[in-house]
């Protein structure tokens, strides 16, 4: 693949995520390139926006700012806190036409004054995401691209694909209210790596893995550099 | 610096902008009239009509009686200023200071501009062509003093120009209306023979002064350049700007493209030099068919960095229309503001809101996107989940207050909360399930309520009870029911949030 090179030792510090970060190459979720993620509902959207939150967070501990493309604009700043992200340091930018949204994306891509770039995009062809690769690959900036209910799920060349949907949340000894946030993470295709699921929680300060539902998929999205 | 001026005089300014509107034939007679005391009187006529002997001030019958065919047009108040205002508009291109002269002139202040052209005289002639070109008879002069050149204009060649420190031989054969004298001091200098001003102008000044006032005096010497006289330009001159003259009409985007780079070149090394950068700069082509076309862009830090303003110019760039070419390329640097050198760093340690190419990425999507299209929020003192943020202003606010992490909020928030069917088994508690876009959701779990009053100084309204509930499948809202509930059935229920 043109420009993919071995990750870099530079990774995801967000604790936690120990059974995840083994699916991936070197153990290390990388950083420096571009994550999808598939929303098929508002509710997976909003999950994911949590969990998107949380690992730009990881990365935004030096300091720094991100960009967050949207067209839609419903990311609510007031619940950023709550995953451990400063909302002051995201710039918001509202674009409305998908070409716009990607144009901005692989601006804010190649500009290595930022901490991470989250784009929320429908669809997103293989050119478009080798693009925003070659992007990163010189700014070594980490993209996150949520993708709302795409219509067709075709190959492309980011490092890992992930789907994020909110599972129960359980409180010790069936306590009233709602719990922590909880997910199942699901990998479904991981450069070099393997996929499978798992469910996460978040305690308002790192993850929990709840359960290491550590799972070959039947058909292996495997792909080798 | 040695001065120059030049004087422009349409003769036919307002009968000229008729004739060019309507179309008509230029060898009829055509006279504008003003309404007075119930009578009309004219009060401007072409050249052909002077000829005919209709002049200005003659009553409309009677100058009907001379030529019974007169193309007659009612006079349009302020069209002279407007007129000139738009012509100074148009001679810009020649100089970057022009004034109209009203009734019926414009004076360009011509100092240092006319080597561009090669000769004073070749520059006169080209600023005299294309005047005539836009339809306008025109008389122009060229002298060291604004009075000089507006007595050569009106009284003497058209064209002259009058050389450097010669403005006082050139004056005297000239009559005194030449000074620009009130028409009562004109006729009084007329009535005692002294027709020309070389008659006059020897004369003691202290005589002068008894006879004449101070006005005189002061035109005499304004005429002579023994006194400064100032024009105002009709456009305020930019400190920071440039221009650059063609040789050859410019038309294609490359053109351009090599326009803009050069001005940015000499723009920004000037700014840099002076610790400036410019927070809004438009960039302006005047094209042959007296049209201008114009670029805007605005940065949101100070810059100076020519590579990055070129960019900023390069998304629009496009939007130019050379039409048949552009003859001048000007840039001008509208806001300045102090920007302390920028220290090159080999290890980018900060990647934070100051950033320098964070600026210039923002700058960049606004300049594609839209300048109101980009937000950053800070946290404001208010319950009210809609006004609990504010947009910042700037892109260095920092925030007054802390970020709320005390109660759940949720990750996406509708804009504007949507009406569920819900059903509520007790007063005040929980829903136990709700209708959502067709979709039943029964609620296992729920925290709340967490009631948000409505701050009466800014909005009257019902309250908000809010509740987290989470359904069957683990998908948690945010839903709340507004007002209080009551046997009546008042209240509603909305749901305004989805949870991570």
């Amino acid at each position: 693949m043109q420009g993919y090179k071995t990750i870099q030792s530079t990774h995801l510090f967000a604790t936690g995520l120990g059974p995840i970060r083994d699916a991936f190459p070197n153990k290390h979720i990388p950083v420096s390139t571009i994550h999808e993620f598939i929303c098929s509902n508002t509710e997976s959207t909003s999950s994911t926006n949590g969990f998107v939150s949380a690992l730009t967070a990881s990365l935004m501990k030096n300091g720094g700012a991100c960009i967050w493309i949207s067209s839609s604009m419903k990311a609510f700043p007031s619940a950023m806190p709550l995953f451990g992200m400063e909302p002051h340091r995201v710039i918001f930018v509202h674009a409305t036409k998908e070409k716009d949204i990607l144009w901005a994306a692989e601006e804010a891509l190649k500009s290595n004054g930022l901490a991470a770039v989250i784009a929320e995009t429908k669809e997103l062809s293989f050119t478009a995401s080798r693009r925003l690769q070659l992007a990163v690959e010189k700014s070594q900036v980490t993209g996150f691209l949520i993708r709302q209910q795409p219509r067709i799920l075709t190959p492309n060349v980011c490092s890992a694909r992930w789907a994020i949907s909110p599972v129960a949340s359980e409180l010790p000894a069936d306590m009233p209210g709602v719990g922590f946030p909880r997910w199942k993470v699901a990998l479904l295709k991981v450069r070099n790596g393997k996929t499978g699921e798992w469910i996460i929680e978040w305690d308002g300060t790192s993850f929990k893995t709840i359960t290491p539902v550590f799972r070959e998929s039947k058909f292996l999205h495997r792909k080798t550099g | 610096m040695n001065k120059r001026y030049i004087s422009i005089w349409f003769r036919f300014l307002k009968t000229d902008w008729f004739a060019k509107q309507r179309n008509s034939p230029a060898d009829s007679p055509f006279v504008l009239v003003t309404q007075d005391h119930g009578r009309k009187i004219i009060c401007a006529c072409n050249n052909v009509a002077l000829q005919q002997g209709i002049d200005i001030g003659m009553v409309l019958a009677d100058a009907r009686a001379i030529y019974p065919s007169l193309f007659v047009e009612d006079d349009i108040p302020d069209l002279s200023s407007r007129l000139l205002n738009k012509l100074a508009e148009w001679s810009i291109r020649f100089s970057p200071c022009v004034s109209a002269d009203l009734p019926d002139g414009l004076i360009i202040d011509a100092s240092g501009c006319a080597h561009l052209w090669g000769t004073e005289q070749l520059y006169l002639n080209d600023i005299i062509s294309g005047l005539n070109k836009l339809g306008y008879q025109t008389r122009a002069a060229m002298a060291d003093t604004v009075g000089a050149a507006w007595a050569v204009t009106r009284f003497g060649t058209n064209g002259s120009v009058i050389d450097n420190g010669a403005q006082l031989s050139a004056l005297l054969s000239l009559p005194p209306q030449a000074l620009r004298l009130e028409k009562e001091q004109a006729d009084l200098l007329h009535k005692l023979g002294l027709r020309r001003i070389a008659q006059f102008i020897n004369i003691p000044r202290p005589a002068l002064r008894r006879r004449f006032g101070k006005t005189l005096l002061q035109r005499i010497d304004q005429a002579t350049g023994s006194e400064e006289e100032f024009i105002v330009s009709i456009i305020p001159i930019e400190a920071y700007q440039e221009r650059l003259p063609c040789l050859e009409p410019i038309s294609t985007a490359t053109g351009i493209e090599i326009a803009l780079e050069k001005l940015l070149d000499v723009l920004c090394s000037r700014l840099q030099k002076e610790q400036k950068g410019l927070r809004e700069a438009s960039f302006k082509g005047y094209r042959i068919d007296g049209k201008t076309v114009s670029i805007s862009i605005g940065t949101h830090r100070a810059s100076s960095n020519p590579k990055h303003l070129f960019k900023l110019f390069a998304l629009n760039i496009d939007s130019i229309e050379p039409d048949l070419g552009i003859e001048v390329f000007l840039i001008e640097a509208k806001k300045i503001e102090d920007a302390p050198a920028y220290q090159e760093q080999i290890w980018t340690t900060s990647c934070g809101l100051e950033n320098i190419q964070l600026a210039e990425l923002i700058d960049r999507i606004a300049g594609r996107i839209g300048e109101n299209r980009i937000y950053r929020f800070l946290p404001d003192e208010h319950y009210w989940p809609e006004r609990s943020i504010k947009k910042a202003l700037s892109i260095n606010e920092k925030p007054s207050t802390q970020w709320r992490t005390d109660r759940p909020r949720p990750t996406i928030l509708l804009s504007n909360p949507e009406l569920i069917d819900v059903t509520a088994p007790i007063p005040d508690y929980p829903p136990m399930l709700f209708r959502y876009k067709g979709v039943l959701h029964k609620i296992k779990r729920a925290d709340g309520p967490e009631r948000i009053e409505q701050e009466w100084w800014l909005q009257q309204g019902q309250h908000r009870d809010y509740y987290y509930v989470e359904d069957e499948e683990g998908r948690r809202y945010w839903i709340f029911r507004l007002g209080h509930y009551d046997a009546d059935k008042t209240y509603q229920w909305f749901i305004h949030g989805f949870f991570a």
